[in-house]
């Protein structure tokens, strides 16, 4: 299966690109497909857990993936 | 109430009016401004990026518990997006209650929330022409936390 994993602000800087598609074993879940994004060019720049919303909605790193999701991996946030 | 991410300039007496009843004997406005320097670098601007679509949800989620933790249906809140000068409103928050203190802790709880859990990240420019994204200098989460942080937790 297949996800969009998003990147912002540095982690965009780091991979050069806003988004990756990631293809997954079904059943894998958020630290499966971090682990995938840290494993590629520029992913040192991840953290092992970082904050990760799915389909606009903060969630857990053990939480079961679909194909399709679109994964959120969000630097931390400097709103305000 | 509401929420809105926007990349124009905040009227924020148009805020105020927004939430003006005659019901209330207390309004506040809080705003957020680019500060002329941080940590002893001198600032010449801001760029505010978003995760637009997550940002206006979370935003709306963030305003909705402070109207109903403080008992009030009147607080907006914006969030501006893209390339502020210094001393452009990069949030503008009005509150609005029968009462002062609850207006105050409404308007103090959302900008405080805003820091935490908004997916918005800003990249100061400075006079030497770099530019840097940075983070906020407290109340963002650390990444080990995010379990016990993030779905939001009970009422605080």
């Amino acid at each position: 299966m297949t996800v969009t994993a998003l990147l912002f602000a540095s982690y965009a800087d780091a991979f050069g690109a806003d988004s990756v598609v990631l293809d997954l074993r079904p059943g894998a879940t958020i630290a499966d497909a971090v682990d995938a994004l840290r494993s590629r060019p520029g992913g040192s720049v991840l953290p092992s857990s970082p904050l990760v919303a799915v389909n606009l909605v903060y969630a857990d790193a053990r939480d079961t993936l679909e194909h399709g999701d679109e994964v959120a991996i969000i630097p931390p946030v400097a709103g305000g | 109430m509401r929420a809105a991410i926007t990349s124009a300039p905040i009227d924020a007496p148009a805020l105020l009016r927004e939430v003006a009843q005659p019901a209330n004997g207390a309004a506040v406005l809080f705003l957020g401004t680019v500060r002329e320097q941080n940590e002893g670098r001198a600032v010449t601007g801001i760029d505010y990026a978003a995760y637009e679509r997550m940002a206006e949800l979370e935003l709306e989620k963030i305003v909705r518990e402070a109207c109903d933790q403080f008992g009030t249906e009147h607080v907006v809140a914006e969030h501006r997006i893209g390339h502020l000068d210094v001393g452009e409103a990069s949030v503008a928050i009005a509150a609005a209650h029968p009462h002062r203190a609850r207006a105050f802790e409404a308007a103090r709880w959302v900008i405080e929330e805003v820091k935490i859990r908004l997916p918005v990240w800003k990249r100061e420019e400075y006079v030497d022409g770099t530019r840097e994204w940075v983070g906020n200098h407290a109340g963002t989460p650390s990444y080990e936390a995010a379990d016990s942080r993030f779905p939001i937790p009970d009422s605080r």
